[in-house]
């Protein structure tokens, strides 16, 4: 195994999370910050507690989830895209290194800023609500399992798009929804019947689901459908990224 | 060093390509059944107009493009199957300018080095930045180099993990003289050190000053390969310029067989002989220029350029 270039790959991409720190991290406290004001203090003061939590501290894991799942796919896509866009790929394809070492040095980097993002919009929100995780371990698998997942979608989605456009589409136009549908301010039970059935249907509702479980020990559905839906989501996104490498789908002529 | 062509033993190719072709998916055919054995310490400038299968053959070597058929085999190892190894040896310089805007000069250098496993060597960068005058830029973002300190900055990239085959894309392609020239002092030092180099170039100029062998691609066939001197030995052809006393309208009749072209306004003819042949035809044509009753003021003779025998090839190609 090449490490020497994983790490390359790895430590260049933290760097230009360095250089853009105040967009990167800045950024979505400010807007968790003011998801709290709205959703938590505004409105959330009139909502009774749902799952007996305040519904300021119950949006908590939905607000880091929904900030962590666009940060991961708009990381990962960036890092991979940026040298397809400038040509400078042609380094990546011209080294010693195997297309598992290069998918871990982007995803290991994108996984890794979005982790620290969340931890960030966490600690923010122990300004606004008061914390409780009742399963802090398996709070922290949840969180990295979700950001290395996504970052292997952002890392697909990098590789497919051709243009800045597509990049950003994706995330729009079916991962925001997704996320809000899938259960990030309220409970699925607060839904009509035939919505929570519809509902079922989005695979964000089972890693919120999961997450929400590990701070409060309630969950709209199973703990063990949550963790097998992330992997579910893993498994697949490998096999994706797997078949790209082998086809040289979008990367090699 | 300086413009030598001694030869090369192929028999101890470090690379070998062997019948290797390319067509790409919209069904243009790049490359048709090349074969070619580089060898170790050499410099093979590939000439070849647009479009005629150069950058294919570097990028398949290099691992970018994937070939149609055929193999290549570097030091002895196949590109496919054990690509660690071929990659570690090779360093590429691309075409175009493809950098990082916003890195600094010493870290995408470095990061280079280390995306072809190799530790990292503060004491060798600084190196490789003084030999091409990057050290005092070692700390300014890409954005603000100039272009042809860009072009530099991708020479030192490829040079970071010290390879044994260096391959130039069209290196020196829009940059002013200066730094060409020091591009071709680079070149040689880099041979001196036994470093095998592969540069593709549009001018004829550099393959003739640097090359050891020339070879000649075009419409995606390897037209030739030839130690330089003998390619231009084996393919040049003379020319005698005869200058006249007083310039001429047309050329007589008598001197029809020698197609003598006219220049400078009818006051210089010009023979081309092969030199080859068995006899030259100098002599006759003095012999008949006199009957003829022309007054010469001088005689000078020139061999045919690179360029030329490129042109020819090409053309008798096309």
């Amino acid at each position: 195994m090449n490490t020497q270039a994983v790490w390359a790959i790895y430590r260049f991409e933290m760097a230009r999370t360095g250089r853009t720190l105040l967009q990167s991290l800045v950024s979505p406290v400010i807007s968790t910050s003011l998801y709290f004001v709205v959703f938590g203090a505004a409105i959330g003061s009139r909502i009774e507690e749902v799952d007996g939590v305040s519904y300021g501290a119950f949006i908590v894991p939905g607000l880091i989830m929904l900030t962590v799942l666009t940060q991961s796919i708009s990381n990962a896509s960036f890092g991979i895209y940026f040298p397809k866009f400038l040509g400078s790929i042609y380094e990546l394809l011209s080294a010693p290194v195997s297309f598992f070492e290069i998918v871990i040095g982007y995803v290991g980097a994108a996984a890794t800023k979005s982790l620290m993002i969340g931890m960030i919009i966490l600690m923010t929100a122990g300004l606004f609500v008061p914390l409780q995780i009742d399963h802090p371990v398996w709070m922290l698998i949840f969180l990295v399992l979700t950001c290395v997942t996504f970052s292997l979608i952002g890392f697909i989605i990098g590789i497919w798009a051709d243009s800045f456009e597509k990049l950003q589409l994706v995330p729009i136009l079916v991962v925001t929804p997704l996320v809000f549908l899938g259960g990030s301010f309220y409970s699925i039970s607060m839904l009509p019947p035939v919505w929570q059935t519809v509902t079922l249907f989005n695979p964000v509702l089972y890693l919120i689901s999961g997450f929400r479980w590990s701070f409060y020990g309630a969950a709209d559905v199973s703990i063990e459908l949550s963790i097998t839906m992330i992997g579910v989501f893993l498994a697949s996104s490998v096999a994706i990224i797997w078949w790209i490498f082998k086809t040289g789908y979008k990367i090699k002529s | 060093m300086a413009g030598a062509t001694q030869d090369k033993d192929t028999s101890k190719a470090i690379v070998r390509i062997s019948n290797l072709s390319k067509v790409y998916d919209g069904g243009h055919t790049a490359l048709k059944d090349v074969t070619l054995d580089i060898a170790d310490g050499e410099i093979l400038a590939l000439l070849g107009p647009n479009g005629a299968g150069k950058t294919t053959m570097i990028s398949i070597i290099c691992g970018i493009v994937t070939a149609s058929g055929g193999s290549v085999t570097v030091d002895g190892h196949d590109i496919e199957t054990d690509y660690r190894h071929t990659r570690s040896l090779i360093g590429l310089v691309p075409q175009e300018i493809t950098l990082e805007p916003f890195e600094t000069v010493s870290r995408t250098v470095g990061f280079s080095r280390g995306l072809f496993g190799k530790r990292a060597d503060k004491g060798y960068i600084e190196k490789v930045l003084r030999s091409l005058s990057l050290w005092d830029k070692r700390n300014d973002k890409i954005v603000t180099l100039s272009g042809g300190m860009k072009r530099r900055v991708l020479i030192a990239k490829a040079l970071s993990h010290e390879p044994r085959i260096l391959f130039l894309d069209e290196p020196t392609a829009g940059v002013d003289v200066e730094l060409r020239k020091d591009m071709w002092k680079l070149v040689r030092k880099l041979s001196d050190d036994g470093v095998t180099i592969i540069l593709t170039t549009h001018y004829i100029e550099e393959a003739e000053t640097i090359a050891d062998r020339i070879g000649v691609i075009n419409r995606g066939e390897l037209l030739l390969v030839e130690n330089k001197d003998t390619l231009m030995q084996r393919m040049g052809k003379k020319q005698m310029e005869i200058s006249l006393h007083s310039p001429i309208d047309a050329v007589p009749d008598a001197l029809a067989s020698y197609r003598l072209e006219r220049a400078n306004g009818g006051s210089t003819l010009i023979y081309t002989y092969d030199t080859k042949a068995e006899r030259t035809g100098i002599t006759k044509l003095l012999a008949d220029l006199n009957a003829t009753g022309l007054k010469l003021r001088d005689l000078q003779t020139r061999q045919s350029s690179l360029e030329q025998i490129f042109v020819d090839l090409v053309r008798s190609s096309s």
